[in-house]
């Protein structure tokens, strides 16, 4: 579904990327793991079209993605739900939801697909006339998945998810991420949560400084001894 | 002091504040949303008086009709403004925007006074001496209609921006610009609207006061200053305070001019601006964090 190859990244003069490659099926969710700065969240900006990288290759569904801008990028299926959640605060709930869906069918199945959301997140269904940036940090990331989601999206890109969510939201975060790929969407989710991530992915891919050390199928990566000792401090 | 010079100064000011709101409005909205203050605001405003005054001698339409054909004409002067030149200097360095700001409104003074010479020039429409007398004091219907007009577009583009997709669009990219590219809004696109809107508004109100003040090259700064003062008091990018700030304003210049020399009008408002800055710098419906 897609294929990333051989991306390299640059800020400037500085390379971020030295030469990234992954895949993802349909119907999996992949995981993205490594310490602050091996350049996971700049793999996920590149995937959406708001960096380009000076060299290789996006593909999604056997079509070349790497130069198209964001706007064409969700329109052919791809959603982003940023690090840091990146709301609109002075918009409602609802306002956040509904610019998640500008174009097309998921236009004009808004309706729906916001029914679906609230089924996934409840309080939202509570929230919805609220302004974004009166609600806690567990809320307003339900809000940035649901944006996401309206789009109706066959790829979700989910950029650290539990940051800054209290512990006991991140394990309902967690089951509600497996729920919303078991109803449909494939799902790339890069965190720091090492333990979670890969015990409910298929596969991952480990990052440092800027390339893949390592990938496999998420229980065997639980089992390496490297992560073991560097992630997870066992 | 004679009350009914006073009432009649009070009621003068207020239908000019509606106007004056109209013109912060337009600035307000340009700045909320892209961050860059339109030094050139007042120069746009002269550009419409310029159209609506030739619209009107020349083909005799009334200032008021004129909004019609005006409004449309300097949103298109707003948005390719923003298109081919405030784009390039988005997230440049302040002193790099203002100045490329202040250089639009140079070009523009210029080029009104290369094609029309420097003369004042007044136009004498419909109601220019027509006038209400309710008691002792005369309502000039000019400003009654422009306060009227005013207050329907400021109306008109609160529901623009809180009902519509576009105005949604607009308040989201206003909001978080990272955001707003994420889910996919075209935010170069929403900005040429925002500043061709913000322009707009300006381009009406200067239609609308065509009637009432004298019209020469050189008006465009003293519009400019008095918006910004405006905003200033009303907050940085509120609308409702763009709004407020602009009432008042046109209040306290009027009575200014009445209880002091007319020519220290403007004393009135650079005392509210020093006095808002020092006791309230996030103005009126500002918030304090940026």
């Amino acid at each position: 579904m897609l294929r990333v190859n051989d991306i390299q990244v640059f800020y400037g003069e500085m390379q971020i990327l030295r030469g990234i490659s992954l895949e993802v099926n349909q119907g999996e969710i992949v995981s993205l793991i490594g310490s602050n700065g091996a350049g996971k969240s700049t793999t996920i900006l590149s995937i959406s079209g708001l960096i380009h990288p000076r060299k290789g290759e996006i593909e999604f569904n056997g079509k070349k993605i790497t130069d198209l801008s964001p706007f064409d990028i969700v329109e052919m299926g791809i959603s982003h739900v940023p690090e840091g959640r990146q709301l609109f605060p002075s918009l409602t709930v609802l306002e956040n939801l509904e610019m998640g869906a500008l174009r097309g069918k998921a236009k004009r199945e808004r309706h729906k697909t916001m029914e679906w959301i609230f089924q996934l997140f409840p309080i939202l269904n509570e929230r919805k006339r609220q302004f974004a940036g009166t609600l806690s940090g567990g809320e307003q990331q339900m809000v940035a998945i649901g944006r996401g989601l309206m789009s109706i999206p066959s790829l979700l890109l989910l950029d650290e998810p539990s940051l800054g969510l209290a512990p006991i939201f991140v394990s309902s975060m967690y089951d509600i991420i497996k729920k919303i790929n078991t109803e449909g969407t494939t799902i790339l989710l890069v965190e720091q949560n090492v333990f979670k991530s890969l015990s409910i992915c298929n596969r991952g891919y480990v990052l440092e400084n800027g390339a893949v050390t390592l990938k496999g199928i998420g229980e065997d990566l639980l089992q390496n001894k490297l992560i073991k000792k560097v992630y997870l401090g066992m | 002091m004679n009350l009914t010079l006073l009432i009649q100064a009070l009621i003068g000011g207020f239908l000019v504040g509606g106007v004056y709101s109209l013109i912060a409005i337009g600035l307000s909205l340009i700045f909320g949303v892209m961050k860059i203050i339109n030094f050139a605001h007042g120069e746009i405003m002269m550009i419409a008086m310029y159209i609506t005054y030739w619209l009107f001698v020349l083909l005799k339409i009334d200032p008021i009709i004129s909004i019609i054909i005006v409004a449309p004409l300097i949103f298109l002067l707003g948005y390719c403004m923003q298109r081919f030149l405030v784009n390039r200097i988005i997230d440049a360095p302040e002193l790099i925007q203002i100045l490329l700001m202040l250089g639009v409104a140079i070009v523009l003074t210029n080029l009104a006074l290369f094609i029309w010479g420097p003369d004042h020039r007044m136009a004498a429409t419909r109601f220019s001496l027509s006038a209400i007398m309710l008691g002792g004091i005369t309502i000039d219907v000019s400003r009654l209609i422009a306060f009227g007009i005013a207050i329907i577009v400021s109306i008109g583009v609160f529901l623009f921006l809180a009902k519509t997709e576009t105005g949604k669009m607009i308040r989201a990219a206003a909001d978080n610009r990272l955001g707003a590219q994420i889910v996919g809004i075209k935010v170069n696109r929403v900005y040429a609207i925002s500043f061709g809107v913000g322009s707009a508004c300006v381009g009406i109100a200067g239609a609308l006061i065509l009637p009432l003040i004298p019209l020469d090259p050189y008006l465009g700064p003293s519009y400019t200053l008095t918006s910004f003062i405006i905003v200033i008091l009303g907050g940085m990018g509120s609308l409702l305070g763009a709004f407020i700030g602009g009432i008042i304003i046109g209040v306290a210049e009027s009575l200014g001019a009445v209880l002091l020399v007319s020519s220290l009008k403007e004393l009135v408002s650079f005392s509210i601006l020093i006095v808002i800055l020092l006791f309230r710098p996030q103005g009126l419906f500002g918030t304090r964090n940026e």
